[in-house]
């Protein structure tokens, strides 16, 4: 069955494959689980971008500017992806800094914490979003993320000791209607899908060019 | 040139049950073999090994295992024995030493042309394996020249190997093999380890092979399961065939001193660099394992099965130290050898009919090639059941690929017979 579907204003046609349900944990009441994820246009963009793989191709993009010392600003609206120019609805923009006992200013978090961040929100939303895939309610879902740092890396005081983390942490506490085993499901296979998880723990190219 | 209603190519398990089954409907077909039959268990396989499946699951159209161990695993002599044993029992009409060349269509048939020369045939059936070249990841370009590189295809034994480390890279049941034996031989090993499938060999006093075959699991349809091409893709279950029946998991590994690391992610300055994601991957497994168990124990228990055997029980998870090595100097002389155990892909390059997807893989549906009509193609992991991937799932694709190419050859006929300018 052919099929029109407009993904973030972009018409692509879907071939619907015939596709088997996965086995529903549904609540005793039968209500439908809804954890906020429109999982069905993240499955059908699935199927019609491997089937358009130039549509798939993303570039996202973030100006930064100084400002004084430590502190830089950075914002962003623009990305490239579906083969056109798209746009966040507002600029979002953040300011990163070293703290105090740094001897800076403070003026926002520092980058590292900003990894953090990222590190957490994509696997939180991996969380709903598979736990929407699977029909699983979750109730609560809170983590908390550390990262281990020798600071005689950035310092240049030992060159043995890398700038970066030595190991990140993540703990999540989940309150959802699954079995811990389910639960635990959840949070593997989040890491699984991750983007960030893959930027942390693999190897990326970073060019750094002067214009 | 010779001319024939089918063209078997490969002599393997699953060109020869074809055969059987194309001979119980009268069909006359010729098996095209580039070497003797069973020609890759009697070229590219390492000395020790054995199947993954005892004895008595290798069931083909008319044979069945009547030896005296059952329960036991062939080696890859016994392997040959049998697939000779096969051609010879269903007096399969093999051509051996044939290479095909190439395969194209011609009007309503095809022509197969060979080292030997061409057929003409009305339909052609690819059974040439799913394994015929090993698939080595582009970082293998930056591994330093002082290092000997092998994938299984050229691995006999550990004593082909220099004294000193070996880097093992890939954790499917050839790697958790060859890091067992390799390091038994005092050569240290470190087991590069990504997505893997964890299964015990025995569970509740049955082989696992048992289990997937009683319970259905085996028998699950291609259009049965949620994501066909995730399951066609899965990596091979961590399992070795040996007379103790032994479970080579990563933790048996552990024990022995291997060391695991993760995915080989990249090769910078002659430093091999791992994933950080060890843990999450044996996570995976080990949660996989866990609804394989679930799935078994239901079985059993709905089929009256508890009060017969050992009861349920759960496997350790996957020990992982707390900060796995994310790096490894190739340059240092620690790693003498690397394995590529990354797996293997077919070769189509003689496949002269459009049929390739992106990736290089014949499209099908269930081993029907709907794009070119009379073109068939068996012996692929989960070709139309689970089983597909054992030599066990040849002899129900055969049967079911047979009947279609029955019906295909009528309606064809019939064709013929209303435009005569065809034949």
């Amino acid at each position: 069955m052919l099929k029109s579907i407009n993904l973030l204003g972009f018409p692509i046609h879907v071939h619907r494959a015939v596709r088997t349900t996965k086995e529903n944990h549904m609540s005793v009441t039968d209500t439908p689980i809804d954890n906020g994820v429109n999982v069905d246009v993240l499955l059908e963009a699935r199927e019609a971008l491997s089937n358009a793989p130039e549509a798939a191709q993303f570039t996202w993009r973030v100006t930064n500017t100084w400002k004084n010392g430590t502190h830089s600003e950075s914002s962003l609206q623009q990305f490239f992806g579906l083969g056109g120019e798209q746009s966040h609805k507002t600029t979002f923009s953040y300011d990163a800094d070293h703290p105090e006992i740094f001897a800076s200013e403070d003026n926002g978090p520092t980058p590292v914490e900003f990894v953090l961040v990222a590190l957490a929100s994509c696997l939180t939303a991996g969380v709903a979003t598979v736990a929407q895939n699977r029909g699983i309610q979750l109730n609560s879902v809170s983590a908390t993320i550390e990262g281990d740092m020798d600071l005689r890396g950035i310092l240049g005081a030992d060159s043995d000791v890398r700038n970066g983390y030595s190991g990140i942490k993540v703990s999540y506490d989940i309150d959802a209607d699954a079995s811990p085993d389910d639960i635990k499901a959840l949070v593997a296979q989040s890491q699984k899908r991750s983007a960030v998880y893959d930027i942390v723990t693999n190897p990326t190219n970073v060019t750094v060019e002067v214009r | 040139m010779p001319t024939t209603t089918t063209v078997v190519i490969g002599a393997g398990h699953a060109g020869l049950a074809m055969s059987r089954c194309l001979t119980e409907r009268s069909i006359d077909h010729v098996v095209l073999e580039r070497g003797e039959v069973a020609n890759t268990w009697r070229a590219e396989r390492w000395d020790s090994l054995r199947l993954l499946t005892p004895n008595w699951q290798a069931r083909l159209p008319g044979y069945a295992y009547a030896g005296d161990d059952p329960d036991g695993y062939r080696s890859v002599n016994e392997v040959v024995d049998l697939v000779d044993d096969y051609a010879r029992t269903v007096a399969a009409p093999v051509h051996a030493h044939t290479t095909v060349t190439s395969v194209r269509r011609d009007g309503d048939g095809y022509t197969v042309a060979t080292d030997q020369g061409e057929w003409r045939a009305a339909t052609v059936v690819l059974a040439s394996g799913a394994c015929n070249v090993p698939v080595v990841p582009a970082v293998a370009e930056a591994v330093p020249a002082t290092v000997t590189t092998l994938t299984p295809a050229q691995y006999r034994n550990p004593g082909q190997l220099e004294e000193g480390g070996v880097l093992v890279v890939g954790a499917a049941a050839t790697g958790i093999q060859l890091a067992d034996e390799i390091h038994r031989s005092g050569r240290p090993v470190t087991l590069a380890v990504g997505e893997h499938v964890r299964a015990p060999r025995v569970y509740r006093g049955m082989d696992i092979q048992w289990w997937m075959d009683a319970t259905g699991l085996n028998d699950m349809r291609y259009d049965e399961v949620d994501d066909i091409v995730r399951a066609r893709r899965l990596p091979s279950m961590q399992l070795i065939g040996s007379a103790e029946r032994a479970t080579i998991d990563l933790n048996a590994l552990t024990a022995l001193g291997v060391t695991l690391v993760g995915r080989i992610a990249g090769i910078r300055d002659g430093t091999a660099q791992f994933a950080g994601s060890l843990r999450n991957v044996c996570a995976l497994a080990d949660l996989k394992l866990g609804r394989l168990l679930d799935t078994i124990d239901e079985w059993a228990g709905a089929s009256g099965l508890d009060d017969e055997i050992e009861p349920p029980r759960r496997f350790a998870p996957t020990e992982v130290v707390a900060a796995p090595p994310l790096g490894l100097d190739l340059t240092s002389g620690e790693i003498a050898t690397i394995v590529w155990a990354t797996g293997f892909r077919p070769d189509y390059s003689w496949l002269d009919v459009p049929v390739l997807d992106r990736k290089g893989m014949v499209r099908h549906d269930g081993g029907v090639v709907d794009e070119a009509p009379g073109l068939y193609i068996i012996g692929l992991p989960f070709l139309r059941r689970r089983k597909s991937t054992l030599i066990d799932g040849a002899g129900d694709d055969a049967r079911d690929l047979v009947a279609h190419l029955v019906a295909y050859l009528d309606d064809r006929s019939r064709h013929r017979a209303t435009s005569p300018g065809l034949s």
